[in-house]
């Protein structure tokens, strides 16, 4: 198996959905002739023309008002938002619209869409191109939220994105997107969406995270090995819905929890996370459930300092799990 | 194309002698001007069942029913146009052909619902077969969807017309720019029409944009801007039809500026005369498209009084029995509220 980055998997995965069904079309900021501001659509303009390939205007309520309506007339828009920190002015079209296509219709209506967003910091992107927006999304019924953590799963979940018939939000870490590679298959597969997967087996304690910060967590439980510390690293993959039961099974084996995101604590995925095992799982817990996770600050700020100030790591990491599994 | 100054109400009328354009076929009138009365009979009784507690929420069309009719008579002449409409659209969704039954479920929030089961407020939601698609109370919203809708359609090569109205009010929100400026770039086959009744709630036209006529946008945008009298089907459906016919030309949209008299508050839950004066609501009334209407058609013997009140007694049945059959139909069964958020279980 070819070993790809994050983006070649992407764009993998838009070009090999765009062969296989003409109903597919991307529209953004900056994705045909430029090919993306990371280069996600890089070549696709030559390939597919401009038909279906829509440099849009920079006018993001209208980039997913546009998808929702193609979507409704039985296309399969990927709608591109350049930075998920532009993604505010479309939240209306997004949450107060495609999400309820389906809702507000009795099931007349869907919305087949994806909108694909690079999110997440550690590139010096200061507070406008570094956000987590996950939990913003994750709090409405009626949408998908995925966010992978690995080449493979990014093809294969992007590919069961544009093949649902619910609206998605994928989100792509950009410190990734070059960052990560792994092995990804040539051709077509896809990973069904709400399953989230274990990444590393261990019986001490349950470490759930996602996206950039899932590397982290396999770097600090493989540096905890050698301590006697077997930490199961478990990857939500897809953050709405979300995998109840992968969650449950593993806290059941482990008896202790953490949760490590790059977003923001309070009101954050890992609240949710900790939710449901506190009222699913409370008899399998032998510790208080922890959270590590971005400090209470708006978004994350812009001087190497103070961004690294901003994010766990591995050490970071590490050091809760030490302090946990030691409960 | 008639250019109707815009300014006082007084000075947009017609003559009702005057000859129907000639894309219009007489006959086709009767049905048309019954239609009208029908709207403005469901639309005074569902007022009258707001204040009887029997409907929640109503937003009249009263003032409106000539743009709303004449729009879907208009695109009846080329199947494949869906509507994108906002809340105060019911004459629209009489003359699209939801029953009077229909209309009155929607607003008492019954069983049988037909744009979402009584999950929304009255008439959101869609009618494929009818090809209406209200999907929400926000305003503006729509714009977009129905220049996405139209921009699918051209994907798949299958010539569908979106017509999106909205009122004077929309155009502040910046839906209205971003979508009218999409569909401009990519000549897309989009009617934006504007129920101009020259009130967002309560906020008059000069507190909403400086300039008298919300068509001087559309040639900013790079596409036609018309100013019609709202009130005058034949103006309406005369508009309409050029406008078609030049989306179908592959020309692009064109932005109506359709001026109406809006008779009553914003919804039953406004009370006008807050931020309008007795006479300005007096004078509004002077410019009653039904009446219009009716004038018209018998200064050209097109109906008579006989024919009036045969119209009349028939449309009071209908509307009678349809309360009655709305009153005794029980509430939607909750069992399912929670179905329909995903495809995916």
């Amino acid at each position: 198996m070819a070993i790809k980055s994050m983006i070649e998997a992407i764009r993998e995965a838009i070009h090999e959905e765009m062969e296989r069904d003409p109903s597919v079309f991307i529209l953004g900021e900056d994705i045909g002739q430029r090919g993306g501001v990371f280069l996600a659509t890089e070549g696709l303009v030559e390939e597919f023309g401009e038909a279906r390939v829509i440099d849009t205007p920079l006018a993001e309520s209208s980039i997913c008002g546009i998808a929702l309506g193609a979507a409704m007339q039985g296309q399969r828009p990927i709608a591109e938002i350049e930075f998920a920190d532009f993604i505010w002015p479309a939240i209306n079209q997004i949450v107060g619209e495609a999400a309820r296509a389906r809702y507000g219709s009795k099931g007349a209506l869907q919305a087949p869409m994806v909108v694909r967003s690079p999110y997440g910091g550690g590139v010096r992107g200061g507070l406008y191109h570094s956000q987590s927006v996950e939990s913003f999304f994750a709090h409405t019924p009626g949408l998908i939220v995925v966010a992978p953590a690995t080449p493979y799963d990014a093809k294969g979940l992007l590919k069961a994105s544009i093949r649902s018939n619910d609206p998605v939000i994928f989100l792509e870490h950009k410190r990734a997107y070059r960052l990560v590679r792994g092995e990804v298959p040539d051709g077509d597969y896809s990973i069904p969406i709400g399953q989230a997967e274990v990444k590393l087996s261990g019986n001490s304690l349950t470490c759930v995270s996602y996206g950039l910060m899932l590397h982290h967590c396999l770097e600090a439980a493989r540096s905890l090995a050698t301590e006697n510390i077997s930490v199961e690293v478990l990857d939500l993959r897809t953050i709405r819905p979300l995998d109840k039961d992968t969650i449950l099974n593993s806290v059941k084996k482990t008896s202790r929890l953490i949760i490590v995101h790059e977003d923001t604590k309070l009101f954050g995925i890992g609240a949710e996370v900790s939710a449901l095992v506190a009222e699913e799982g409370f008899d399998f817990l032998d510790a208080p459930i922890m959270r590590i996770a971005g400090p209470e600050i708006p978004a994350m700020p812009f001087s190497p300092t103070l961004e690294d100030k901003f994010l766990p790591n591995p050490g970071i990491i590490a050091d809760a799990i030490r302090k946990l599994s030691e409960y | 194309m008639r250019r109707v100054p815009p300014s006082k109400p007084s000075k947009r009328r017609i003559d009702i002698t005057d000859s129907f354009p000639d894309t219009i076929n007489p006959e086709e009138l009767i049905d048309i001007y019954e239609t009208m009365v029908l709207a403005r009979a469901i639309d005074e009784r569902v007022w009258l069942m707001n204040r009887q507690g029997k409907a929640a929420i109503v937003a009249s069309c009263q003032g409106h029913e000539a743009v709303q009719i004449g729009s879907v008579w208009a695109a009846s002449k080329h199947p494949g146009t869906t509507f994108f409409p906002y809340y105060r659209d019911l004459g629209m969704m009489v003359a699209l052909g939801v029953s009077p039954l229909e209309i009155m479920l929607s607003f008492t929030a019954k069983a049988g619902e037909r744009f979402s089961g009584a999950r929304q407020f009255p008439l959101h939601g869609a009618i494929p077969e009818l090809n209406v698609i209200n999907l929400s109370n926000v305003v503006a919203t729509q714009i977009p969807q129905a220049v996405g809708y139209a921009l699918g359609g051209k994907l798949q090569g299958n010539n569908n017309i979106s017509i999106t109205t909205f009122g004077d009010g929309a155009c502040s929100e910046g839906d209205f720019h971003e979508g009218m400026n999409f569909a401009a770039i990519h000549k897309l086959p989009v009617i934006f029409l504007c129920e101009n009744n020259k009130y967002a709630i309560s906020v008059p036209l000069n507190k909403q944009m400086a300039i008298p006529d919300i068509a001087a946008r559309g040639p900013i945008y790079g596409m036609p801007g018309i100013t019609i009298d709202g009130t005058d089907i034949f103006a309406v459906y005369d508009a309409i039809h050029t406008a078609i016919n030049r989306a179908l030309n592959g020309d692009g949209p064109t932005l109506i500026d359709a001026k109406v008299e809006r008779y009553l508050p914003h919804t039953s839950d406004d009370d006008h005369t807050r931020y309008r004066s007795e006479e300005e609501i007096l004078e509004a009334k002077k410019y009653d498209p039904l009446l219009l209407l009716q004038k018209r058609l018998l200064a050209h013997n097109l109906i008579n009084e006989q024919i009036i009140q045969d119209i009349n007694n028939k449309t009071k049945s209908t509307v009678n029995k349809t309360t009655e059959v709305a009153e005794q139909t029980p509430m939607p069964s909750s069992d399912d509220v929670q179905d329909h958020v995903y495809e995916m279980k």
